[in-house]
């Protein structure tokens, strides 16, 4: 991969149109890490219409949106970008897509009648279900690091909130949920993984509920391994993980029949 | 919702036998449809949507399009619409008789829409509305460079908008070519467009400009939005915080504040306060992280607000993480300089610091 030494540099997919559940706290997140270590940091917004480069980024993140931002943003990331985030997947960049990002990673979203394209990097399809999938969440992870190890198996917890079922074709889950439900409900599946291309349902957001993830990015972005990133004072963050853990073994998941009239409730 | 309704028109139904009472009910979002059906009012105010609870009730578009498809089934019920909000804008029904209510006054507005912005696109075309002027979140003086759809004139407005600190604001009211001036016993641009939202609905419903202006005067912070308690000598300024776009309002307005806050935030999760915590991160906190002298983070999530400070500049040291709402109360009064004490809560944990509150006989009375 082409690390840019000492520098984090992040494109961030359509920031005023995915960003519905806290996306912005994932790069703040990010930037605060690297500059109290005094890393660089770079973020590129990346809209509706403009060129992505698939060189310039360590990370290409994406977000989730209401449904007609992400139908919006589907048909651009088709037309415009597909190549771009297929060819910097390619060189071991990250692309990272959280909730209605992660959809649009896949072959298509059908919502009934209507079907939203992705850009196939991931192979998975998601359907519309009967009421949305609602709550604190944990999996467990074990992802590759650079140097051939992993990381050995975490947790990453958050909060899931999706209409969509996930279907994964030939494609690992990203995890395994522990609390929650995950991709579909009932498969014990969370979210997807093929390289470095993440795809996954936990927002929260997903960074600050999980600094050990976040630093794993940091780490490949500037070339080094975890253990050589500069410490940081993480009491705050480790108690917040532990407090994000705790919420999804009280909450998840919730199958009263008031958990269920509510979820009816919900767009379906 | 509805039973709650029913039982709030039973206790009243004494003064109900008055011709001239009005019922006003506040009624949740999501019940609006069922309980205007069986009402039938005769104004419905829609003041703004905002995000909010997404975990309970979905995308705020799909309640806008079920407040525009409730409205003309209601001919005879006047829409009192704010302006200023384009997801609002878009309920106001094809023919029927809408009252538009809303600010003007551009030395409000924000250089930038604020993180929290919510229904940024028009809803009739998609594209991204143009705005000359943002007040809170996607508030203020938008258009639609794809169709055209502009912010309504609005009949009922206010101007030359000025505030004291995080105390109160002094503003002009205007209906059509008559205005009066009000003072408003609390902080914010977002009280000012609720009381020109009151005011709107109050004169149709026959109340003079004056009678507006008094009764805005005379009104007391309602639970913990802007409310004052003394405390064991100490003055708490309560100020709930329950979205993104509300708590933006109430972090700029501490930021007003020329002395250091003495704060006690508390983020619980419960199913009144909206499971997903993760709004915090869309909240700009860091417009009053200056401002903090020192934070005590309490509630069932003390430990990921406290966090949300961190990264919006507050210096660890400076932030105490005490779970239990008492333990925390206390530890924000016995440390607490000479300043301003402001309480930052959630909906729930406002509840608990009440019945905190009241067993030390620091409120008149209970919150029912």
């Amino acid at each position: 991969m082409t690390a840019s030494r000492g520098t984090m540099r992040v494109a961030w997919l359509y920031p005023e149109h995915l960003n519905i559940y806290a996306d912005r706290g994932n790069l703040l997140l990010l930037e605060r890490r690297c500059q109290w270590r005094e890393l660089g940091w770079e973020v590129t917004p990346v809209g509706l219409g403009d060129a992505l480069d698939a060189d310039a980024h360590d990370v290409y993140y994406l977000g989730g949106g209401q449904d007609r931002d992400q139908a919006l943003c589907a048909a651009d990331l088709v037309a415009k970008k597909r190549d771009a985030l297929a060819a910097a997947a390619e060189r071991g960049a990250t692309v990272l897509g959280i909730c209605g990002g992660y959809q649009l990673l896949g072959h298509e979203y059908e919502l009934g009648t209507e079907r939203i394209p992705g850009v196939g990097l991931l192979d998975l399809r998601t359907v519309r279900g009967t009421g949305r999938l609602i709550g604190d969440v944990e999996i467990t992870v074990d992802l590759p690091r650079v140097d051939g190890t992993t990381t050995g198996p975490h947790a990453l917890a958050g909060f899931e909130n999706h209409g969509g079922r996930t279907i994964l074709g030939d494609v690992a889950p990203l995890g395994t949920v522990v609390h929650g439900h995950g991709n579909d409900g009932e498969s014990g599946a969370e979210g997807a993984r093929r390289g470095q291309i993440i795809g996954t349902y936990l927002h929260g957001p997903l960074l600050p509920k999980n600094v050990w993830f976040a630093d794993e990015l940091i780490a490949r972005a500037v070339g080094v391994t975890p253990a050589e990133l500069p410490p940081l004072d993480d009491r705050l963050e480790d108690a917040a993980h532990a407090s994000a853990r705790r919420a999804a073994q009280r909450s998840a998941p919730n199958h009263s029949p008031l958990a269920r009239v509510r979820a009816r409730l919900g767009r379906g | 919702m509805a039973g709650g309704i029913a039982a709030s028109l039973l206790t009243q139904r004494e003064a109900a036998r008055d011709p001239q009472a009005v019922g006003l009910l506040e009624v949740d979002e999501f019940w609006l449809t069922q309980v205007a059906a069986a009402t039938q009012p005769e104004a419905i105010l829609l003041g703004n949507l905002f995000r909010d609870q997404l975990d309970r009730y979905g995308e705020l578009d799909a309640i806008a399009e079920r407040w525009g498809e409730l409205l003309p089934t209601l001919p005879a019920t006047t829409a009192v619409l704010c302006a200023d909000d384009p997801l609002v804008a878009s309920t106001a029904p094809e023919s029927g008789h809408v009252v538009w209510f809303g600010i003007d006054d551009p030395s409000l507005g924000m250089a930038a829409q604020d993180h929290a912005a919510d229904g940024v696109h028009c809803t009739r075309c998609g594209t991204t509305l143009a705005y000359s002027v943002v007040y809170a979140g996607h508030t203020g003086l938008w258009s639609c460079p794809g169709c055209g759809r502009r912010r309504p004139d609005p009949s009922v407005r206010a101007t030359a908008i000025s505030f004291q600190g995080a105390r109160g604001a002094h503003f002009t009211l205007h209906a059509g070519e008559d205005s009066v001036e009000v003072d408003l016993p609390l902080p914010g641009a977002y009280n000012v467009v609720n009381a020109v939202g009151a005011a709107a609905l109050a004169l149709q419903l026959g109340a003079t400009l004056q009678q507006c202006a008094t009764g805005i005067a005379a009104m007391q912070a309602a639970f913990g939005r802007g409310e004052r308690v003394q405390l064991a000598g100490r003055e708490l300024l309560l100020m709930l915080v329950k979205n993104p776009v509300g708590a933006n309002e109430v972090l700029r307005t501490l930021a007003l504040e020329p002395r250091p806050l003495d704060v006690l935030a508390v983020l619980n999760d419960r199913i009144a306060d909206g499971r997903d915590v993760s709004w915090v991160w869309d909240a700009d906190v860091e417009a009053a992280a200056a401002s903090v002298r020192r934070i005590v983070c309490s509630g069932t999530r003390a430990d990921e607000l406290a966090m949300r400070w961190r990264y919006a500049g507050v210096d660890p040291q400076r932030i105490v993480v005490l779970p239990d709402l008492e333990a925390a109360l206390d530890a924000t009064l016995s440390e607490a300089a000479d300043g301003p004490i402001v309480v930052l809560p959630t909906y729930t944990a406002m509840l608990e610091l009440r019945q905190l509150l009241l067993g030390r006989g620091a409120v008149a009375g209970a919150f029912t």
